[in-house]
């Protein structure tokens, strides 16, 4: 305990950095990840392809590449100053955006092929087979596996921690200076940890009840 | 003469071979110490020593076990603890520094596997024995020593300042409040710049040479440690790079050993206190070629 | 299935449709000219940058450290897929004193980062007189940790996707319980759920390069080296670029295992469930680590 309350300003700086890449990046990644998915299910063969190039690219390149070369390589292309946690930003919002895309695009699948067939027989256009019928469906759907993407963003913010990023994953390497055991520091910091994401889990678990679709 | 032509071939063919073969060592440790092509025998100004006298030391034991001595040091230091990343070759004072102290064990180059360790891993590396002991850089501390012990010091320095050669801001340690300063995770210059300089934002990566780097793209305005290390990397870009200001600290460099091995240690110790001409003859072959000259420091037993 | 989201397009969506398309190679084009102009700009293309790579000694250092990279995948993948098995017999068990303790410890390891128990392996032990972490250890157990969690879920929730018929008719013909379960729920389960629990063995294969902050020398950790030599011009770019496609190709193959294991077991006699249904429920459920 001793370990924690004299390290307090450690332990919530470095918390404070975990939870703002994380919504920041889960914005981003929700926004490119949304674009990617749509396009991944488009009419027009080379936006799907687009798509699936990338999706294939990210999702098979580990994130700590990603963000190595975000941290490490983005400076040298001479395009201004960016600081280290928002490049860290890049490489998550980048990297979680193929889930989020893989989770949209299996979000529409899971909606059943008569309700767009009924939607076109009734002339819907595809803007409005999508706006009206499919995505509200869809929705519901890509609820729980979207928050389960979210939870894998929380815990790999702490990758941040190999790029000069002072968030929780780093907390260890400042405390070891400090004479601090490190098996305590790393403790508490799971415990947070186990405590955010069962936070998530159970908002998880809220919605999906409140969104169930009962077919 | 075209027979002599081939002879060397087939000799630089084995080299490689031999490379290859200490490369691909258990561990997958990418820098093991390679076919370097000084051999320790003639130029250097230590011998392998063929009867050691040590007794009731485990790690020693160990090591005459495994019939060779583990060695963490730095790898991206010039002029103290370097590799060549295309030849393998290591370079720099305290690699001489280590190889003496294994060749003073016994053990000759060929014995030796060199294992890079970063800062903030060293006290883990020492503890968890994955190396006998460890030369590089590594500063007394009474904070380290709760966990290793240290022979020596070996070398002394202070905490200097790396900047841009056209970066006129910054002149001392004064001139440091609102800049962004780099330092290796978990460091004592990172540390001093936390505690002493508090308008200072800091900025930590495993490396020096990462810091290097984030100091020439701009990320970064200035690279606090250890001035010997900064006057290695300055004489390596002196177009780019250059050190200010005074050392504002003292740290003692001490070779970490696992903590209780005093047979070891004072092994170690004696070993610098007598061996002053063989301390200066390495200095001189490194750092010394900067033209600084330093006096090897009395050697501290505890 | 998307296809039936639109219809067949007459003219003018063909047309628009064309227009769209071109507008995407358009974007796209001219984000990949940017790139590469940067690239050309700050030098990247040089042959300074590039000169590191024409050593032999470095090519051999990059075959070790995909070896490294790989035998530590193969070794916490096989271990990941035991500890799954085992995990989910014993949170699908009737006993409470069982099932309880392991969902516990499931939750608990699916919650933890897969970089902090990597760190708790390797930094927080050995003080304790732990003295057989090795960089190498502490990846493994991290990642079998991690890993075994979430594919005793996969393998629970392909159980449970099985009609209720297969598990009565086992038991009517007279099996126990562990021959219902051994016999006919998991052979059927596992073969449901392949694709899932290989691209779950992706990601253990990319979560090995998390292995380079706690010191494993292995792919990353070799491109964070090579990439910060100044005496070869840091050729950090360079060096992501070569290493980035080593990992594509091997996650690239891994996944090609994966696709071919779908077309195969759906060419097979039928399965009792469609894997479909089981798997959208666990979609990139826990897939998403690095």
């Amino acid at each position: 305990m001793d370990t924690l309350l004299n390290n307090l300003d450690l332990f919530v700086g470095g918390f404070k950095t975990t939870l703002f890449l994380f919504v920041v990046s889960a914005f981003f990644a929700l926004i490119i990840g949304s674009v990617v998915g749509a396009m991944r299910v488009s009419p027009v063969p080379v936006m799907r392809a687009v798509g699936t190039v990338y999706v294939n690219l990210i999702r098979n390149t580990p994130l700590t590449l990603l963000m190595f070369f975000f941290a490490f390589g983005y400076p040298k292309l001479d395009l201004g100053n960016v600081s280290y946690p928002t490049l860290a930003i890049f490489g998550l919002s980048i990297y979680t955006a193929t889930y989020v895309a893989e989770v949209v695009r299996s979000g529409f699948n899971t909606v059943p092929k008569g309700q767009a067939e009924a939607a076109r027989a009734i002339g819907l256009p595809f803007s409005q087979t999508m706006s009206l019928v499919i995505m509200p469906q869809a929705f519901r759907a890509v609820i729980p596996p979207m928050m389960s993407v979210f939870i894998a963003l929380l815990k790999n913010t702490t990758i941040a921690a190999g790029f000069s990023v002072a968030e929780a994953g780093a907390i260890r390497a400042n405390l070891s200076e400090r004479g601090e055991p490190a098996l305590v520091v790393l403790l508490w910091v799971a415990l947070f940890f186990v405590i955010l994401v069962a936070l998530l889990s159970l908002l998880q678990r809220y919605l999906e009840n409140r969104w169930r679709v009962l077919r | 003469m075209r027979k002599r032509m081939s002879l060397l071939g087939a000799a630089a063919v084995i080299a490689i071979a031999l490379t290859g073969c200490s490369g691909a060592n258990p561990g997958g440790d990418s820098g093991s110490s390679g076919g370097s092509g000084d051999g320790s025998g003639s130029n250097a100004p230590y011998e392998v020593a063929s009867s050691v006298d040590l007794e009731g030391s485990p790690t020693y034991d160990a090591m005459k076990k495994r019939g060779n001595v583990i060695i963490g040091v730095k790898e991206d230091q010039p002029g103290l603890g370097y590799m060549d990343a295309a030849t393998g070759k290591r370079t720099g004072f305290d690699v001489e520094i280590a190889k003496w102290i294994a060749a003073s064990l016994g053990f000759g180059e060929d014995k030796i596997e060199f294992k890079a360790i970063p800062s903030a891993n060293r006290e883990s590396a020492i503890v968890n024995g994955d190396i006998d002991y460890y030369v590089g850089t590594y500063s007394i501390t009474d904070k380290r020593k709760q966990q290793v012990d240290f022979a020596g010091p070996y070398f002394v320095t202070g905490q200097g300042l790396l900047v841009k050669k056209d970066n006129t801001d910054i002149t001392s340690e004064k001139d440091l409040a609102g800049k962004k300063v780099c330092s290796a995770t978990g460091s004592t210059p990172i540390q001093n710049i936390k505690e002493n300089f508090p308008d200072t934002k800091t900025v930590e990566f495993d490396t020096y040479s990462q810091c290097v780097e984030a100091l020439k793209d701009g990320q970064v305005d200035a690279v606090t440690t250890d001035a010997a290390i900064l006057i290695g990397y300055a004489a390596q870009e002196p177009d780019a790079l250059k050190v200010v200001g005074e050392p504002f600290t003292v740290e003692k460099y001490g070779v970490g050993l696992p903590k209780g091995d005093d047979a070891l240690r004072k092994f170690i110790n004696d070993l610098f206190t007598n061996g002053g001409d063989t301390w200066q003859a390495i200095y001189d072959e490194t750092l010394g070629q900067s033209g600084t000259k330093v006096e090897q420091p009395k050697v501290e037993a505890y | 299935m998307s296809d039936t989201l639109y219809d067949v397009p007459g003219p003018r969506a063909k047309a628009r449709n064309r227009v769209l398309g071109i507008i995407t190679i358009l974007v796209v084009a001219a984000i990949l000219a940017f790139i590469i102009y940067r690239f050309a700009e700050s030098g990247q293309f040089s042959a300074a940058k590039w000169q590191i790579f024409t050593f032999p000694l470095v090519w051999q250092n990059v075959g070790i450290a995909t070896l490294a990279t790989l035998g530590a995948f193969a070794l916490a993948g096989l271990l990941s897929l035991v500890l799954g098995l085992i995990l989910s017999v014993g949170r699908m068990s009737e006993h409470k004193w069982v099932s309880i303790p392991v969902t516990l410890f499931i939750e608990l390891f699916r919650a933890i980062p897969v970089l902090i128990l990597m760190m708790i392996m390797y930094y927080g032990l050995p003080p304790l007189g732990v003295d057989f972490v090795t960089p190498f250890v502490a990846v493994v157990t991290g990642l079998t940790l991690y890993n075994g969690s979430v594919l005793a879920e996969v393998f629970r929730s392909g159980v449970e996707s099985l009609p209720t018929g297969q598990k009565e008719a086992a038991y009517a013909i007279g099996l126990r319980k562990s021959g219902v379960m051994a016999l006919i729920l998991y052979p059927q389960a596992i073969r449901a759920m392949m694709p899932v629990i290989i691209s779950q063995l992706v990601v253990v294969l990319k979560d090995t390069a998390l292995g380079f902050i706690v010191t494993f020398h292995e792919l990353l950790y070799l491109a964070k080296f090579y990439g910060s030599q100044f005496t070869y011009d840091a050729p950090i770019i360079p060096t992501t670029l070569v290493f980035g496609t080593i990992y594509i190709i091997l996650c690239l193959i891994l996944s090609g295992v994966a696709k071919w294991v779908e077309v195969r077991s759906r060419r097979g006699p039928g399965s009792a469930i469609s894997a479909e249904v089981a798997r959208t429920r666990i979609v990139a459920a826990d897939g998403s680590a690095a």
